[in-house]
This record gives structure tokens, C-alpha cells and sequence, in this order.
């Protein structure tokens, strides 16, 4: 990828981001889906996959979630 | 309590045991704590290697205790959309991260005094070898910021991008959330893109159904 494809993939923002709060009122549900099923999660909360793709916090909050459920089981 | 339908047999268990009515509600309270300890322990680990030793123990016990405040508190509301663990362990790993963003500042870098765009191809992850066209980037970056960002807008987008200030360590000087943080360099980097288009040096092409 070259300097200005770097720049546009940062740039781009995605409509359909719900943003921080939204993604972590539903982190919990969310997590539980990507336990089981990635492609479940995604589907069914399209905005928070989307928020997780671009938001660096939430999506440490998310593998932190999951770390701590791995070690659950 | 209310008894959530569908429940999975874990789930109830720990509902039980947190009402306070539960025999071995006392245990059922230690049990949980100790569990939330563990996992901040665990996160506060994963997330940095700057903080060690009894810093990490500290912060820690303090994460877990409030977790446990928060999980008391709201019981009522978990509706079993999801195990018990996952929505309990979501107050600690949230515990974390702004606790995290607090201590930044025990330690924090020397202050920048100037805006350093220099910086900015660096933290894009551009080639090093492409420096010709990394200037001329930082360059047309710092005149769409010039040209369409708020002053506010601006002093994030600069401590955030430019200089990777961490997210939730802004939000813990500034008293404000996450969310709003987010939302300021997301409507920054919606600006600066439009201006970038306009002006031709990105092509409008590329996702344009997402610049909408
Ligand atoms: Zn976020």
C-alpha cells in the first residue's frame, strides 16, 4: 500500500459506525457471539463491527473480554 | 430477585449466589472477586509492559473492587442476554482501561511543544522509503486541518493522530468520555477526507458510498 492509500484507508470513515457507547453497551453480547461465531457476531451487529474496525479502545476492550473468557472455561 | 428466563445453569448459579439472601451469598461475593481480580490482573499484563510489581497488584485490586461496586449495583439489570461472566467481566476490562488512562499520566512523556507533522506519514505506517511523498502528505494533511477543522477538532486530531496520545488517557485529563473523543477525530477525519477529494488528492472513487 503506498503513502496516499494509506492516508484514504485511515480517513475513511464508515456510516454505519455506532460509535463507543453503543458498541460497549452491547459488549458483552457481542463477545459471546464471537466466542462461538465470528460471521454471527458481525451479522447481527453490523455497527458494532464496524465501530471495532476503527476504534482502536473498544476493540482492546473486546480481546480483553474474550482473553478473560478463554480463561474461564 | 427476579428470576431471568432461559438462563443457562451457570448463570443462574451465580445470581443466586449474589442476592443477598443466597446462604453463601458472603462466598458467592468472595468468589466473584476473586475472579475479577485475576482477570484485571491478567489485562493490566496484556495491556502494558510500563507498569510492573506491586503497581500492577495496586491497580488490580482497585479495578476489581469497582468492577464489584458496579456488578452489585446493576445485577438487576442483566436481562441474560449473554452469560453472567461475560456481562460481569465486561465492568472489570472497562475498570481497566480507564484506570489505564489515569495512570498514564503518573509517568507521562515530555510534552510536545509544537505540532510535529513530520510525524504523521510515521503514524499512517507509510513506507520510510516513500519520504517524497510522505512530506508532500503531511503537508496537503496540515492544510485541509488548516482549512476545515474546528480549533477543537484541530488540538485532538494533533494529540491523538499526530502524537499518540492514548485515547483514554485524553479522556481521564479532560474529564470527558471515550465517545466523545472518538466522535470529534471521527468528524475530523470525515472533514479532512472531503477536503482531500475536493481538492483532488484523493480519489473520490474509493469508497465513496462510505463517505456519505
Ligand atoms: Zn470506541
Amino acid at each position: 500500500m503506498n503513502a496516499r492509500e494509506r492516508l484514504a484507508r485511515f480517513l475513511r470513515t464508515d456510516p454505519r459506525d455506532v460509535g463507543c457507547d453503543e458498541a460497549m453497551a452491547v459488549l458483552h453480547v457481542y463477545a459471546d457471539l464471537v466466542a462461538h461465531d465470528a460471521g454471527a457476531a458481525t451479522e447481527r451487529y453490523p455497527g458494532v463491527a464496524a465501530h471495532l474496525a476503527a476504534c482502536g479502545p473498544c476493540r482492546e476492550d473486546l480481546t480483553g473480554l474474550l482473553a478473560a473468557l478463554s480463561g474461564d472455561v | 430477585m427476579e428470576r431471568v428466563a432461559g438462563l443457562d445453569d451457570e448463570s443462574a448459579e451465580w445470581l443466586r449466589l449474589l442476592d443477598p439472601s443466597a446462604a453463601d451469598h458472603r462466598a458467592g461475593l468472595d468468589r466473584l472477586h476473586e475472579r475479577l481480580l485475576r482477570i484485571a490482573r491478567a489485562e493490566v499484563r496484556r495491556r502494558t509492559a510500563r507498569i510492573v510489581g506491586p503497581e500492577v497488584d495496586d491497580l488490580a485490586h482497585q479495578a476489581a473492587a469497582d468492577a464489584m461496586l458496579a456488578i452489585l449495583a446493576k445485577r438487576d439489570t442483566f436481562r441474560g442476554e449473554s452469560r453472567f461472566t461475560t456481562w460481569a467481566y465486561r465492568f472489570v476490562i472497562l475498570e481497566v482501561s480507564s484506570k489505564l488512562g489515569r495512570h498514564f499520566w503518573r509517568n507521562p512523556p515530555a510534552p510536545l511543544d509544537d505540532e510535529q507533522w513530520e510525524r504523521l506519514p510515521d503514524r499512517l505506517g507509510v513506507d520510510p522509503h516513500e519520504h517524497a511523498e510522505a512530506r508532500h502528505l503531511a503537508e496537503v494533511v496540515r492544510a485541509a486541518v488548516d482549512e476545515t477543522l474546528t480549533e477543537h477538532q484541530r488540538s485532538v486530531f494533533v494529540e491523538v493522530v499526530l502524537h499518540g496520545l492514548p485515547l483514554d488517557a485524553l479522556c481521564a485529563r479532560d474529564g470527558v468520555t471515550r465517545s466523545a473523543v472518538y466522535k470529534t477525530v471521527f468528524d475530523a477525519r470525515r472533514k479532512i477526507r472531503a477536503a482531500l477529494v475536493a481538492n483532488g488528492y484523493l480519489d473520490p472513487s474509493v469508497r465513496q458510498e462510505e463517505s456519505s
